[in-house]
């Protein structure tokens, strides 16, 4: 079924096309991209669609068995569903033909972005992007003496990266409305994004390190008590006690662009956004050098938020041979150390294991602890509707001022068990 | 008429024997039919065929996402789902809200500023001309710059309130807020459209005859009892004809405000058409949603036909 990488000759002409989120990471891939058409004659193309479109656009694509993506670079919670429907192209055979080996690859981000059913050794991706929801904080901020000094008096701790997110909400308190440098800024820039996923990753950043849990036994889908639970209703309070007390004002409906508007331009202490942004935001001119970065704080337990993605070959492609080249060529240790030095996140053991590496960026150090303990949101095939039911519960609780946090969790589990129903899984 | 005759024996004469042949002995009927088939067979192909498609779906499970899965009947199930659905109600309501508010406020001003520019004022043509430029533009753009207008620390809108009120720019939020985002789509909506029915409202006013008002003045009516006794009756079904049109295109609102609030916060300003987007494009519930486009459909061809025949009788006076 699979045929071998072809030889640089005979694929002269050959172009393939990737398809992926329109962000920092996908500008390093096109650069990084550029060896592999020098080694194997094999032209790319690039698709970079917003985030905010993302998922529809591509969604759309591999539903209508379009041919214009050969490989993409899609979302973890796609993998149920672009399994099971076959859009993605099993890639077990070619990985053992090739000798590429999934130990290689990071345990938890062969989990998220490779198997599926979850956890089995059916491999549909290759892990590709590793990322997490993490923090960023104005440093020179929460290095002038006197704000030093205030807040250790007001708090009784130091003001420094958070190891809570009790801490987290009591620095966002003590920036918000206060002037600095001559401006007005605010506590935090976070997520609150209604039509996408934007309220669900960063809500879901408070919920995981308070002790949500989505089932009780995993996939056994027995949600009441889980998803409801006392500290689950604890973590979506906080949220909305977070949202309520420290972000800027008219941060309703806002996700990574806002979020990066807001840090950039000044106005806001801590951001919110996935460590995927970190290293465009250590170059940038303005505020780069005063730039910190922080994993998401636990609570009850150390816990973030998982992003990133496997890159996986779309079953319709025409071109099957040359995208399974190109992850051939990826999944080279030597590729995936450029990968990071360029500013993607590789997921491969013989960069994240480097002894260099945790100095190696201001962020890698915060990167592996934060994979260290990343939870995802349901891969299920349906779970565009798990999403959705989520925004709708949460934004209707956190923004709208709707119900109780109780209230909202018990919402959600009735609307998941009316899904998991019509797919036959309750 | 010989010029009528001379025409017609000379297109008998450029016709092809073989053609000739084949219509000679079909009915004028039928030669009709055969003009009006490929119109008829279009429309059947994008208008109807599509329907009845619709109408097969939504008595289904199928979803395009799943296209190797195993399709079943489900009766009627997805139509009791959806009008016992509280979420579904709630976003009647929200589009009941903006149809009436915004057809109301489009209705009163457009009116009004047709009476307006009716008096035919020095540059009354450049003031018509300035009116009509909001609904020139494209919805997308609309939405953009209205959402920047709308922008609690940099927005326009609330440094024109906060100059009239005093209160702080940054206190209120038109698209955040509960309250207010409601009232903030209706606003940019009336913008944009109060113009198309000032232009219909208009054309209406042109049409009353001069004479009417001749024969009022000679009555001794003022100037009150000829606005209420002439010219709104003789208005009355071009105003109907734009709340009409307003009505449809309103129920079906989609563009502003997916771009102003995408239907939030929360579910504040969920319109029936967002919702409906929601289901088959995002949650891919291709059945259930084209049940739901159905119920739509009906209540908006149900409302319209009632509102028609309302009109006719207007007219009929």
């Amino acid at each position: 079924m699979l045929a071998a990488a072809p030889a640089p000759s005979a694929a002269q002409s050959k172009t393939i096309t990737l398809c992926w989120a329109a962000w920092d990471p996908a500008n390093a891939l096109v650069e990084l991209s550029k060896d592999f058409t020098a080694k194997t004659g094999i032209g790319m193309k690039f698709e970079f669609v917003p985030w905010p479109n993302f998922a529809d656009r591509m969604l759309n694509e591999l539903n209508s068995k379009g041919k214009l993506c050969d490989l993409l670079i899609g979302d973890s919670q796609w993998i149920g569903g672009s399994a099971e429907n076959g859009h993605y192209v099993k890639l077990n055979d070619f990985f053992s033909k090739e000798g590429i080996k999934m130990e290689d690859f990071a345990p938890a981000t062969v989990y998220a972005y490779s198997t599926w059913p979850k956890g089995t050794p059916n491999y549909w991706a290759l892990p590709a992007m590793g990322d997490a929801n993490g923090w960023f904080y104005r440093k020179d901020w929460f290095e002038k003496p006197e704000l030093k000094k205030e807040f250790k008096d007001k708090y009784g701790f130091e003001l420094a990266p958070p190891k809570t997110q009790t801490e987290l909400q009591k620095i966002a308190e003590f920036f918000q409305g206060r002037t600095v440098d001559g401006q007005k800024v605010y506590g935090a820039a976070i997520f609150t994004e209604r039509g996408s996923e934007g309220i669900t990753m960063g809500a879901t950043s408070s919920l995981y390190p308070f002790g949500f849990k989505y089932e009780n036994t995993p996939g056994k889908y027995d949600m009441e008590g889980a998803v409801n639970s006392a500290d689950a209703v604890k973590g979506l309070e906080f949220y909305k006690s977070l949202y309520k007390c420290c972000t800027p004002p008219g941060y309703t409906d806002s996700y990574m662009g806002e979020g990066l508007d807001a840090f950039k331009s000044g106005q806001v202490a801590m951001m919110m956004n996935w460590f995927a942004f970190m290293p465009g935001m250590a170059k940038d001119e303005k505020v780069g050098s005063k730039t910190g970065f922080f994993v998401n704080p636990g609570e009850k337990i150390a816990a973030s938020t998982l992003g990133g993605q496997g890159i996986s070959v779309v079953s319709y492609s025409p071109n099957r041979d040359e995208a399974l080249a190109y992850i051939k060529w990826f999944a080279n240790p030597d590729v995936q150390k450029k990968w990071w030095s360029l500013g993607g996140y590789s997921c491969h053991n013989a960069v994240l294991n480097d002894p260099g590496f945790k100095t190696s960026q201001p962020f890698a150090a915060q990167f592996l602890e934060a994979m260290g303990g990343v939870q995802d949101f349901w891969q299920e095939p349906a779970y565009a509707s798990l999403l959705q039911a989520m925004q709708k519960r949460l934004h209707d609780y956190v923004v709208a001022d709707k119900g109780t946090a109780k209230e909202a969790l018990d919402g959600l589990i009735k609307d998941w068990t009316e899904t998991f129903k019509e797919e036959g899984k309750l | 008429m010989s010029k009528l005759n001379e025409i017609a024996d000379r297109a008998a004469g450029a016709t092809p024997p073989s053609l000739a042949g084949a219509m000679r002995g079909l009915s004028d009927r039928s030669i009709a039919w055969i003009f009006i088939a490929p119109t008829m067979i279009l429309l059947l192909a994008i208008n109807i065929f599509p329907l009845i498609w619709t109408i097969y779906l939504s008595l289904t499970n199928y979803r395009a996402n799943r296209p190797n899965a195993e399709i079943k009947f489900v009766g009627t199930e997805h139509y009791e789902k959806i009008l016992t659905n509280p979420d579904v109600w709630a976003a009647m309501q929200s589009t009941a809200h903006f149809v009436v508010w915004t057809i109301a406020l489009q209705t009163i001003i457009g009116f009004a500023l047709a009476w307006l520019l009716d008096r035919k004022f020095r540059g009354h043509g450049f003031w018509t001309t300035v009116i009509l430029l909001p609904m020139m533009l494209s919805p997308a753009v609309v939405g953009n710059f209205w959402k920047f207008l709308y922008q609690p620390q940099i927005g326009l809108f609330n440094y024109i309130i906060s100059f009239f009120t005093g209160a702080e720019p940054s206190s209120f939020e038109m698209l955040g807020s509960v309250q207010l985002a409601p009232w903030a789509i209706i606003i940019v909506d009336t913008w944009m459209w109060t113009p198309y029915v000032m232009l219909i409202c208009l054309a209406g006013l042109r049409s009353i005859p001069d004479y009417i008002y001749e024969a009022a003045e000679i009555d001794r009516a003022s100037n009150w009892r000829q606005f209420w006794s002439i010219t709104i009756p003789m208005c009355l079904p071009f105003i109907m004809l734009a709340v009409l049109f307003r009505g449809i295109e309103n129920f079906k609102m989609f563009d502003m405000v997916n771009l102003l609030t995408g239907g939030g916060p929360g579910s504040t300003t969920e319109v029936a058409s967002i919702t409906l987007k929601r289901e088959a494009f995002e949650k891919w519930r291709t059945g259930f949603s084209s049940a739901f486009a159905i119920i739509l459909f009906v209540t908006v061809f149900g409302l319209a036909n009632i509102y028609v025949k309302a009109l006719n009788k207007v007219k009929s006076r």
